[in-house]
């Protein structure tokens, strides 16, 4: 059983607890949404004394930090108990691609050390440019993957499928057409 | 009571998230080049469940834990904000492979430069909060 959970988890493991997760936090008068966790700090960092839109009773959304809490704690589980060392087994068409755009490590480790590890100008920027379009985007769009492409599309919600367009067009944009500027 | 079940399934969470590969940046170039069914099935299975699960509650007309009925208020009507908010979160889902839930999951891996896209999501979050009335909804 151990050997079994050490191994990579199947996508449709994956998918069924994601599932799961979602429906047990409703049935908890919850609804799953982690990007709203970057309001909440926003606002418990006091962001609402200048900035309306982050005053409101953020301590109603307590819980969702302990959320946030236990995925960092489920990351360190995952990687460090369940796991000697995980490689995500992807295709070969990737490896050559990835290759191709200079990321040698492709195939051998779970994320990439050429954006990861070394903290070049380049590599800064790129975390801080990502990280800033992803808490833009999300609050801009209401709603994250969690929000919109999980819960807003299980509940058949219109606004949901747009937004998950939207979000595929944005990434297609990023990996066709601004990843071969970016990465040489 | 309710904290720690929060808290776990908030755990159960990054587990699933990192050992089924959704939390790799080279699963979410792979998802955007259409190399592999993984992402797909992923996201395709916890949709198959979740339409029925979310059915089933609204039919059954199912009480939360508290007693209270499980209300799933519509999101807002609009399309800019959802496709120009959306497109501007793919794109940074696609350059840092992560996107907010697994952020924190490589946070726990180890993965401290993650920390920088974070802090950039919260600033983002800010800038958002601060300009969002002169942004079309």
């Amino acid at each position: 059983m151990m050997e079994l959970i050490a191994q990579p988890w199947p996508w449709y493991v994956g998918g069924a607890l994601v599932a799961f997760i979602m429906l047990l936090l409703i049935v908890l008068g919850k609804t799953f949404g982690f990007s709203s966790n970057f309001r909440t700090i926003c606002a418990a960092l006091g962001a609402g004394k200048s900035v309306s839109f982050f005053k409101y009773d953020w301590k109603a959304q307590k819980w969702n930090l302990l959320f946030l809490a236990g995925t960092v704690i489920g990351g360190y589980i995952g990687a460090y108990w369940l796991s000697d060392v995980q490689v995500p087994d992807v295709s070969s068409a990737t490896i050559q691609d990835l290759r191709n755009l200079g990321f040698r490590s492709v195939g051998t480790t779970y994320a990439p050390p050429e954006i990861f590890d070394s903290l070049s100008v380049r590599n800064v920027l790129i975390l801080l440019v990502g990280g800033l379009l992803v808490g833009f985007g999300t609050r801009y769009a209401g709603g994250c993957t969690s929000g919109h492409a999980i819960t807003g599309l299980s509940s058949l919600q219109l606004p949901s499928l747009i937004a998950v367009i939207g979000f595929f067009i944005g990434g297609l944009l990023m990996v066709h057409v601004l990843f071969p500027l970016i990465f040489q | 009571m309710k904290n720690i079940i929060v808290l776990l399934l908030g755990t159960l969470f990054g587990v699933v998230m990192f050992k089924a590969e959704a939390a790799s940046w080279f699963r979410i170039y792979e998802m955007f080049k259409f190399q592999s069914f993984h992402m797909y099935g992923f996201i395709g299975t916890a949709l198959f469940i979740g339409v029925i699960g979310v059915q089933l509650i609204k039919r059954k007309k199912l009480k939360d834990i508290d007693g209270q009925p499980i209300e799933m208020p519509p999101k807002e009507k609009g399309i800019p904000r959802y496709l120009i908010g959306g497109t501007l979160f793919g794109m940074g889902w696609a350059l840092i492979g992560a996107c907010p839930g697994p952020m924190f999951v490589m946070l726990g891996t180890g993965l401290f430069t993650m920390g920088i896209a974070i802090f950039g999501a919260i600033l983002g979050t800010y800038i958002y909060g601060l300009i969002r009335h002169h942004l079309p909804h």
